[in-house]
């Protein structure tokens, strides 16, 4: 069966403002970001939905020694989306500096922030983008 | 599957070495190979531990340039890929190929020059271990992945941040202590918990000395089966179990202050060797980072979830305390190549079971036990040793 949710796809779609999963038919999992199959239950039959971006952050760190081709400091989180699974992106519109504990648990909106590629990463990508809710 | 020994073992200083990955390799290898009392025309296979000799030195496929390095060109000799884990993966493929019968006789090591990239070149390659399409581009690296890792631990635990950074300071502490012992060590200077606390931050909360260093260096060992073994050696080295377990990018582990790919591995390896975290004498584990440690010794059932920091604190991690970990001075001390990182924490157990091990001798190890991850907690490989 054809790849449901490539990255190109993914990419594509959240550059347009749709951050895009997978919901399982079988066991109503979602899978995001995408796989072959369902994370939970292997199956094939998955449609392809937008997923809410809401969710809350389960930890972080504030990266100072960055890799070659980007510039520190910045903030990377994993936040545990509404729909079940974790996904990893930058914590946006925030000091880094006063990135502490109490951002453990806080609620966040996703959007997503377009990254230049360098020679080994086959062009530019896209990160999600997590923005503190009021 | 019959019984296996390790019937020599071999390794080059770890730091910053003039010499390349397979000159590192081949004086690793004749080092094991002269221990066996064979010679290389003896050797049946060459499985190599190597990850980024492409980036390094711009080698491909280095595996048979070893080989040919010591006088066996024409032998299969394959390079072995699992991140950091790369040589441990290679060490039990070797294992499982002389246990099942098909080679009598294998050489299994790995090599690493990571000084030569520089540490943005090196953290940007360390880097291709993560999700290349779902997690790169936001920058991660791995003392960041390790850095989450510790703020989870933390608020799970309810360890207040400030309190699991001076447990984790004491990791560090032990391991330079350790590796002070260690002729081959990169770092052979003690270190104090303040000294920790006051060095620059790498990724929240990992300063410098939660760190493991870029390193290069090489190891190897001689793999035979049991009846071959006892006509080279007085002091074989046996394997009682071996284990392997991945866990897919980080963002699929989701808590992962569990590390799945160990749990799956360990207790693989316990169930082949018929024994438990309990029996284990010695440990050579993966303490790229402090709280790596930390994570370690608990999946590894030596300590209960949430308690491995303050065993960390009582000292139960010592040479002289209930389990000792990582006496070579691990990759904190004594440094971490990571290619061949595994096939030196394989030769630390053999040396400390032959007990010869000097002032860090681990007195009467009969069981040690090896413990490699690679990537963000991607891949762990686990080997159980006995005399």
């Amino acid at each position: 069966m054809e790849y449901k949710l490539t990255y190109e796809k993914y990419k594509e779609a959240l550059i347009g403002g749709k951050f895009l999963g997978l919901k399982c038919n079988k066991c109503g999992a979602y899978t995001v970001p995408p796989k072959k199959v369902c994370l939970e239950c292997t199956s094939e039959d998955m449609d392809i939905v937008e997923i809410s971006g809401k969710g809350e952050i389960r930890t972080f760190t504030v990266i100072r020694v960055p890799p070659e081709g980007f510039e520190g400091p910045y903030i990377v989180g994993m936040v545990e989306l509404d729909e079940g699974p974790w996904v990893m992106g930058n914590i946006v519109d925030l000091d880094p500096d006063k990135a502490g504990m109490d951002l453990i648990g806080k609620k966040v909106t996703t959007g997503h922030k377009v990254v230049k590629g360098d020679k080994f990463s086959a062009g530019d990508g896209v990160a999600l983008a997590f923005s503190l809710q009021d | 599957m019959r019984e296996v020994a390790v019937v020599g073992v071999g390794m080059t200083n770890f730091g910053i070495s003039e010499k390349t990955q397979i000159e590192m390799f081949s004086e690793a290898a004749m080092e094991a190979i002269t221990e066996s009392n064979i010679e290389p025309r003896d050797i049946q296979a060459l499985f190599l531990g190597n990850v980024l000799g492409d980036f390094e030195e711009g080698q491909m496929n280095m595996a048979p340039m070893c080989a040919a390095d010591i006088g066996i060109p024409n032998i299969p000799a394959t390079r072995f890929e699992g991140a950091c884990a790369s040589a441990t993966v290679a060490l039990r493929d070797a294992y499982m190929w002389v246990a099942s019968g098909f080679y009598d006789m294998v050489l299994a090591g790995g090599t690493e020059k990571a000084m030569v990239m520089g540490t943005p070149m090196a953290t940007r390659t360390f880097a291709m271990g993560s999700d290349s399409r779902y997690e790169s581009f936001a920058g991660i690296t791995f003392p960041g992945a390790f850095g989450m890792a510790a703020h989870l631990y933390s608020k799970k635990y309810g360890i207040p941040l400030e309190k699991l950074k001076e447990q984790m300071a004491m990791v560090s502490v032990k391991n330079h202590k350790n590796g002070v012992l260690n002729p081959k060590a990169q770092f052979r200077k003690e270190i104090t918990v303040e000294k920790v606390l006051s060095g620059i931050v790498i990724a929240d909360p990992l300063q410098l000395l939660d760190c493991c260093p870029f390193s290069d260096g090489a190891a190897a060992l001689v793999f035979a089966s049991a009846d071959k073994a006892k006509d080279l050696t007085k002091k074989p080295i046996y394997i009682a179990g071996t284990g392997q377990g991945s866990a897919g990018p980080l963002h699929n582990q989701k808590d992962f202050t569990i590390v799945k790919s160990r749990v799956i591995s360990s207790q693989q390896a316990y169930k082949q060797a018929g024994i438990g975290p309990e029996d284990i004498d010695v440990c050579e584990l993966h303490d790229c980072f402090t709280i790596a440690e930390i994570l370690a010794i608990e999946a590894m059932g030596f300590f209960e979830y949430g308690k491995g920091s303050q065993a960390s604190e009582d000292g139960e991690t010592a040479l002289d305390g209930k389990i000792p970990i990582n006496p070579s001075g691990g990759l904190k001390a004594k440094g971490h190549p990571i290619g061949a990182t595994g096939a030196a924490q394989a030769y630390e157990i053999v040396k400390q079971l032959r007990e010869e091990c000097g002032e860090r001798q681990v007195k009467g190890a009969k069981i040690g036990m090896t413990d490699t991850l690679g990537g963000d907690l991607a891949t762990v490989c686990n080997i159980i040793f006995r005399r």
